[in-house]
C-alpha cells in the first residue's frame, strides 16, 4: 500500500471504484462537486458508468432502478440534494435495496451556507422520508476513514440489503490529507438472482422476480415494516462502532462528538490534560446504529459529573445523548452550525463552565 | 381446429382489477403480445406506476418494479445505464407521467433513454378517484374541478405527445387508441414498433394511448367510447409524431 495525497471528495469517489462500484449518479452540488468532477473523468477509465441526472430526485430512483436489477451503485450529494432524494430513499428502504449514499452536509435549513455542518442528522439518523425506516449511517472523521468507510459501505449495504448513508461535513470533502487504498481487493458481492429483476434469461428461471413497496393488506405491510424493523435490530448487535479518547483517565465530563467536531475536541481534550483537567470522549462512528451501552456505561464512571455532546448543529445528537444517558448524569449541549467550525479555545471554555456548575 | 387466439404467454392467468369497459387491459394485452412475438420476455424489466395500474406486475410474466409517482422514466433509466442487454419498458398514466413525473419524462426523452414508454392518456387521475389532471379537458368536470375545467385557471390541456417531439433527440413517439377494432390493431402496431426501436437501440420510444375512464367520467362503457372519440380525439389527434432520422 502506498500514501497518496487526496481531497475527502476525490478519495471518496476513488473508495467507491476500489470497493467495486462502478456505478455512479449524481447532480452538483457545493462542497461535494468534486466527487462528480472526478468520477467523471475516472469512471471512463475503468469501465464504469457516470450519468449526471436532472436532478436529485431522478437521482434516487435511477439508483433504486439500478440497484433493483442487482448491480452496485452510490451517489454522493450534500443536504439540499438529500432533502431531495429523501422521497425515494424511503422507497429504497422498503424496497430492500443495497445503495450507498454520501451526505457531505453544508449548513441549513434551506438554502443555508455551503460551509461544513453536523445539521443533517436528524435527518439521516431518523427519516427525511416517510414510513418506518432507517439508514445505517456512518460517520468519518479523515479523509482516510472516508474511504475505509465507503468500501465498508458497499459490504454492508449489501449484507442488509438497505441503504448505507456515510454523514460526512464539508470539511472533510474539501480537506486533503494522505490516504491509502487497500491493496487487497473487495469481497464480491452475493448473488442477487432470488430479488433482483436483472431479467428472467440471466438466472435461467421461469420465475419473475418483482421489487415493490406497496403492500394495501394491512397485515402484509405489518410483516414487512416488522421484518425491516429485525433488520434494523441486527444492526444495532452487530454494526455499533465508535473510538474512545482518554476514557482510562479520572474524566470529570464525557464528551461526545463526532466527524470533524471530534478531531477540534481531541486537541481541546489534550490540551486540558497538560493543564490537569482529565476530559474523556467517546467518538461515535456509526450514528445508526448508535452506541448507546457504551455512551451510557462511560457515563456511569465516579468522576464524571457531566455528559456534552459537542455537535455542529443546533443540539440534534444531544437527543440520543440524553436518551442513552437515562438521566444517570447532567447533559448539555455546545454547537455552532453557521459554518464555522467551534475552536478548542471555545471547547475548552465551554467545557470547563460544564465542569463547574456541577462542581457546586 | 388450431387454436386461434389465446393469452400471450407474457401475461398471467390473474384477473384484472380494472373497471369494466376501461381499456387499461386492452392496452396491457398488447404489451403482452408484443413481447411474445419478440421473444423478449426473458430480458425484459417491466415498470409499473403509481395510479390504476399500479398492479401490473401481477398481470405480467416477465421482471417488474413498481416506481413512485411520476419516477418510473427515472428507474428504466438506471436499469438500463447498468443493464443496456435489458429491455425495459414504463407503463405510466397522463397524472403519472405529465403532472408529478413531467421533469423525469423530458430529460429521459431529451438524453435519448433506449427504453419504451406506454403512456395512457384517460384525461383524469383514475386511481385516486376522479381528481383532475392536466390532460383534463376544457370544461370536463372532475372532483377538484367540480364546475368544468377552467383553463383560464388551470391551463389547457397538455399535449404529451406534441411537447416530447419538439426535442430534438431522435426518438418515435406515436399517439393512438384503443376505442375500436381498427385502432386496437394500429395501437399493436406502434407498441411493437416501439419496443424493436429499442431493441435496435435505436432511440426512445413512446406510444401514448388515448384511453378510456368509464368510471370516473360517470358514463356507461359505451358513452365512454362516443366521448373519447368526439372529445378526446379532437384534440389529442392521433398518428405518428416523430420519427427517428
Ligand atoms: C407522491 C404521490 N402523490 C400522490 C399520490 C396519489 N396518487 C396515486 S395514483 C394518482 C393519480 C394517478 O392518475 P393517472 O396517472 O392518470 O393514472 P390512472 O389511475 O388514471 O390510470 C395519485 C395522485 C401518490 N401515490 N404519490
Ligand atoms: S378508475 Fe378509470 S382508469 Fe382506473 S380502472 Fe377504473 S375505469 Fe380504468
Amino acid at each position: 500500500m502506498t500514501k497518496v495525497l487526496m481531497k475527502g471528495n476525490e478519495a471518496i469517489g476513488e473508495a467507491a471504484i476500489r470497493a467495486g462500484c462502478l456505478n455512479y449518479f449524481a447532480y452538483p452540488i457545493t462542497p461535494q462537486s468534486e466527487v462528480a468532477e472526478y468520477l467523471s473523468k475516472r469512471m471512463p477509465e475503468v469501465g464504469g458508468m457516470f450519468l449526471q441526472a436532472e436532478s436529485e430526485v431522478a437521482v434516487a430512483y435511477m439508483l433504486f432502478g439500478a440497484s433493483g436489477c442487482g448491480e452496485m451503485v452510490f451517489t454522493t450529494s450534500s443536504s439540499p440534494g438529500i432533502s431531495l432524494m429523501s422521497e425515494g430513499i424511503s422507497y429504497i428502504a422498503s424496497g430492500q435495496l443495497p445503495v450507498v449514499f454520501v451526505n457531505i452536509i453544508r449548513g441549513g435549513p434551506g438554502l443555508g451556507g455551503i460551509l461544513p455542518s453536523q445539521g443533517d442528522y436528524f435527518q439521516a439518523t431518523k427519516g427525511g422520508g416517510h414510513g418506518d425506516y432507517r439508514l445505517l449511517v456512518m460517520a468519518p472523521a479523515s479523509v482516510q476513514e472516508s474511504v475505509d468507510m465507503v468500501m465498508e459501505a458497499f459490504v454492508l449495504a449489501e449484507k442488509y440489503r438497505n441503504p448505507v448513508m456515510i454523514l460526512g461535513d464539508g470539511l472533510i470533502g474539501q480537506m486533503m490529507e494522505p490516504v491509502e487504498f487497500p491493496d487487497t481487493p473487495p469481497p464480491p458481492p452475493p448473488n442477487k438472482d432470488e430479488w433482483a429483476t436483472n431479467g428472467m434469461d440471466t438466472r435461467k428461471s421461469n420465475t419473475h422476480n418483482i421489487v415493490k413497496t406497496l403492500f394495501l393488506d394491512p397485515e402484509v405491510l405489518n410483516n414487512h415494516n416488522l421484518k425491516l424493523k429485525a433488520k434494523y435490530d441486527r444492526m444495532k448487535k452487530e454494526e455499533v462502532k465508535f473510538v474512545s479518547y482518554n476514557t482510562e483517565s479520572d474524566y470529570k465530563a464525557l464528551i461526545v462528538s463526532y466527524g470533524t467536531m471530534s478531531r477540534v475536541c481531541l486537541t481541546a481534550i489534550d490540551i486540558m490534560k497538560e493543564e490537569g483537567l482529565e476530559i474523556g470522549m467517546i467518538r461515535p462512528q456509526t450514528l445508526f446504529p448508535f452506541p448507546e451501552t457504551a455512551i451510557y456505561k462511560a457515563a456511569l464512571k465516579d468522576s464524571c459529573k457531566v455528559v456534552v455532546s459537542i455537535e455542529m448543529s443546533m443540539g440534534q445528537m444531544v437527543e440520543d445523548v440524553e436518551r442513552c444517558i437515562k438521566g444517570v448524569k447532567p447533559v448539555q449541549w455546545y454547537g455552532k452550525c453557521g459554518g464555522e467550525v467551534p475552536s478548542p479555545e471555545e471547547i475548552i471554555a465551554v467545557t470547563k463552565e460544564f465542569v463547574k456548575e456541577q462542581s457546586i | 381446429m388450431g387454436v386461434k387466439f389465446k393469452r400471450p404467454e407474457a401475461l398471467t392467468e390473474n384477473h384484472t382489477h380494472y373497471c369494466p369497459g376501461c381499456t387499461h387491459g386492452i392496452i396491457q394485452r398488447l404489451v403482452g403480445e408484443t413481447i411474445d412475438e419478440l421473444g423478449i420476455r426473458g430480458k425484459t424489466v417491466g415498470i409499473a406506476p403509481v395510479g390504476c395500474a399500479v398492479l401490473s406486475y401481477n398481470y405480467f410474466t416477465c421482471d417488474f418494479q413498481e416506481a413512485a409517482h411520476g419516477r418510473a422514466p427515472a428507474m428504466a433509466t438506471g436499469i438500463k445505464r447498468v443493464r443496456p442487454d435489458l429491455i425495459v419498458f414504463t407503463y405510466q398514466g397522463d397524472g403519472d407521467l405529465a403532472s408529478i413525473g413531467m421533469g423525469e419524462i423530458v430529460h429521459a426523452a431529451n438524453r435519448g433513454e433506449k427504453f419504451t414508454t406506454i403512456f395512457v392518456n384517460n384525461a383524469v387521475y383514475g386511481m385516486t378517484g376522479g381528481q383532475m389532471a392536466p390532460t383534463t379537458m376544457p370544461g370536463q368536470r372532475t372532483t377538484t374541478s367540480p364546475f368544468g375545467r377552467d383553463t383560464s385557471d388551470t391551463g389547457m390541456p397538455l399535449r404529451v405527445a406534441e411537447l416530447l417531439s419538439s426535442l430534438a433527440t431522435p426518438g418515435y413517439i406515436t399517439r393512438q387508441t384503443v376505442i375500436s377494432p381498427k385502432h386496437i390493431r394500429k395501437a399493436k402496431k406502434a407498441i411493437k414498433k416501439a419496443f424493436e426501436y429499442q431493441i435496435e437501440k435505436k432511440c426512445f420510444s413512446l406510444v401514448e394511448v388515448v384511453s378510456t375512464c368509464p368510471t370516473n367520467w360517470g358514463m356507461t362503457p359505451v358513452d365512454a367510447l362516443k366521448w373519447t372519440e368526439e372529445t378526446l380525439l379532437a384534440y389529442y389527434k392521433l398518428g405518428d409524431y416523430k420519427l427517428p432520422e
